[in-house]
């Protein structure tokens, strides 16, 4: 197992790789990808611990996680890279033309480590609970880890999936809300009230928990939590609270760095706030 | 052509199908939105509960749960209406199905104007162009019990994607159980020298009464059965043009995205003929009895003659 601060040190990592992949083609969504970067370290690396080299399409055996908010590919991505799926250098080609890492996450170029097509929103969690379904299907004890932004959840389909899982017992599912309070035109509170995001899915039927998806230790012990709650007839949640932008002082809290990349001197500012490097790609 | 039973719904022939599929195939799972009993899926929940999933009204979660279901190596039948196994979902199949390449088949019954009584809401007529328009979908209209029963074995087979779309009503079963179906190669129906009448679903048995008609006025019509709209039998279509010099399409659904549109693009592309088409020109429909609306609506064996002597006067 990787120490917390060889952990703290590929978020830094990621997040140099994030600002660099968005920078270089003016394009992506940086916010949420910052935002969530502690998030997908602790999941490979601390709680699914997947095998990179031996990736199939259904996975038999190993936790599978799905990324239902396509968007913040630059961080799955470089996590991704990082952990062994593909060539770290791969990064650089980034929504470039015939790239394997197209703008939204998908199966079509055939890129390894993801199993699904995301970006029009609202969707992962249905395909999260057909592919817990199979694996209950299979005999298969491993979980299936899903992650949905919180504007996201202004999707009717969410709610239909809400409802399905706890009415049909999905206790293999792990769900992720990065609750970051932004979305593009603003403030969730602003533009669609989510309201108390607790009481609705505990209301749905849904073992929820809480943590701080920006702080390493905290979050790491809450999805443990998650995964020691799972199995006993109800889907869990982890409402993450994040802050979009975070680790980069000018993009933290704003919903402006929702898709926007940096020009040259916000990325060599960025870059200084984010000393710590593994190395570049 | 003969009868080969009374007459049957095309539905049931995809209940059938599919709880046949259950013995044969254990990856083999469904899943419906509130109308079991209309999509016939009785049996198969009844027989293997545990690979059934009953979802609700909720057609968008249940394409999601159907994509998911594929990685673990199932192969999932979604089963509603054809209305709702389509315009409702039509970006969770897009991007979760089509894109994605999940081995989902999604299967839709009480398509078209037969339908009947309840009208236009649900008598979707543009569910055909919608999935012949995604990369990598296959479309499949098969015309009677028989045929359903057949095409609904043999989608399993199928590694990918697949539309599978049929109806309401009891109509003519005639396709002969030991001609085996193969996903998109047309079936000659009967050969004929002076025009191809292609035709899709519940409108073969209409362009089957056609060609007697026709024959009554010395016309020597040749019926070709386009059970897949996608791939289209690109071949077969040629080869029966190329013969009689001109066509005539048939099908349950709008012009526009239809059967007749696949045909007249690909004729335009290899062989310019003439070409009219039996089809529901940029309307909504309406409630009736099938029998009425397709009369009312120019779906029958007459509208067939009067545009095959449109096409041959066209030569």
């Amino acid at each position: 197992m990787p120490t917390t601060l060889e952990l703290k040190a590929l978020c830094s990592q990621t997040r140099r790789d994030i600002v660099r992949m968005v920078h270089a083609v003016n394009s992506g969504h940086p916010g949420a990808s910052l935002g969530c970067t502690e998030f997908f370290v602790t999941l490979y690396h601390e709680v699914m611990r997947p095998n990179p080299g031996n990736f199939t399409m259904d996975g038999k055996g190993e936790d599978l996680f799905f990324l239902s908010n396509g968007h913040i590919s630059p961080v799955w991505y470089s996590v991704l890279a990082r952990y062994g799926y593909f060539p770290v250098p791969e990064l650089s080609t980034f929504r470039k033309l015939n790239t394997r890492l197209q703008g939204h996450p998908t199966t079509h170029e055939g890129l390894t480590g993801i199993r699904m097509s995301s970006g029009s929103l609202g969707q992962g969690l249905s395909v999260a609970i057909g592919a817990a379904t199979a694996k209950r299907l299979n005999g298969d004890g491993r979980h299936v880890y899903v992650l949905m932004g919180d504007g996201e959840l202004q999707e009717g389909q969410v709610w239909e999936a809400a409802m399905y899982a706890a009415a049909n017992k999905v206790d293999n599912l792990i769900a992720t809300v990065d609750v970051n309070g932004r979305q593009i035109d603003g403030d969730t509170d602003d533009v669609l009230n989510l309201g108390d995001l607790r009481a609705k899915f505990e209301a749905f039927g849904w073992k929820v928990f809480e943590s701080d998806g920006n702080h390493l230790e905290n979050l790491t012990a809450t999805m443990k939590a998650c995964k020691d709650a799972s199995g006993n007839g109800l889907p869990v949640m982890n409402l993450m609270r994040t802050e979009m932008g975070q680790g980069v002082d000018f993009m933290v809290g704003s919903h402006k760095w929702h898709g926007v990349a940096p020009n040259d001197a916000q990325l060599q500012t960025a870059l200084t706030q984010l000393e710590e490097t593994l190395g570049d790609y | 052509m003969k009868k080969l039973t009374e007459d049957r719904d095309t539905r049931s022939g995809f209940g059938v199908g599919l709880l046949e599929l259950g013995n044969t195939n254990p990856n083999v799972v469904a899943l419906c939105a509130d109308l079991t009993g209309s999509l016939k899926m009785d049996a198969f929940q009844k027989e293997f509960p545990d690979r059934f999933f009953q979802v609700g009204i909720a057609e968008a979660n249940m394409i999601g749960i159907a994509a998911g279901l594929t990685i673990g190596g199932k192969i999932p039948f979604t089963g509603t209406f054809a209305n709702f196994s389509t315009g409702r979902v039509y970006d969770q199949i897009r991007q979760s199905v089509a894109y994605s390449g999940k081995n989902v088949k999604i299967c839709a019954s009480h398509a078209g104007l037969t339908l009947g009584e309840d009208g236009a809401t649900h008598q979707i007529l543009e569910d055909i162009g919608l999935m012949k328009m995604l990369p990598g979908m296959t479309v499949i209209n098969p015309c009677d019990f028989n045929q359903t029963k057949a095409a609904t074995i043999a989608i399993a087979k199928h590694e990918g994607p697949v539309y599978l779309r049929f109806g309401r009503p009891k109509v003519p079963n005639f396709f002969p159980e030991d001609i085996p179906f193969e996903i998109g190669k047309a079936w000659k129906i009967s050969e004929g020298t002076d025009v191809s009448i292609f035709a899709t679903g519940h409108l073969v048995w209409k362009a089957i009464e056609a060609a007697d008609l026709l024959r009554e006025k010395g016309i020597s019509a040749e019926v070709i059965n386009i059970h897949t709209i996608k791939p289209l039998d690109v071949e077969a279509v040629i080869a029966s043009v190329r013969k009689t010099g001109c066509a005539v399409t048939a099908e349950e659904h709008q012009r526009n995205g239809g059967l007749g549109d696949s045909i007249a693009q690909m004729l335009g592309l290899h062989l310019p003929s003439p070409i009219e088409m039996v089809a529901v020109n940029d309307s909504f429909g309406e409630s009736g009895t099938p029998e009425e609306l397709l009369e009312k609506y120019g779906l029958n064996a007459a509208a067939i003659v009067t545009a095959a002597e449109k096409t041959m006067s066209r030569k």
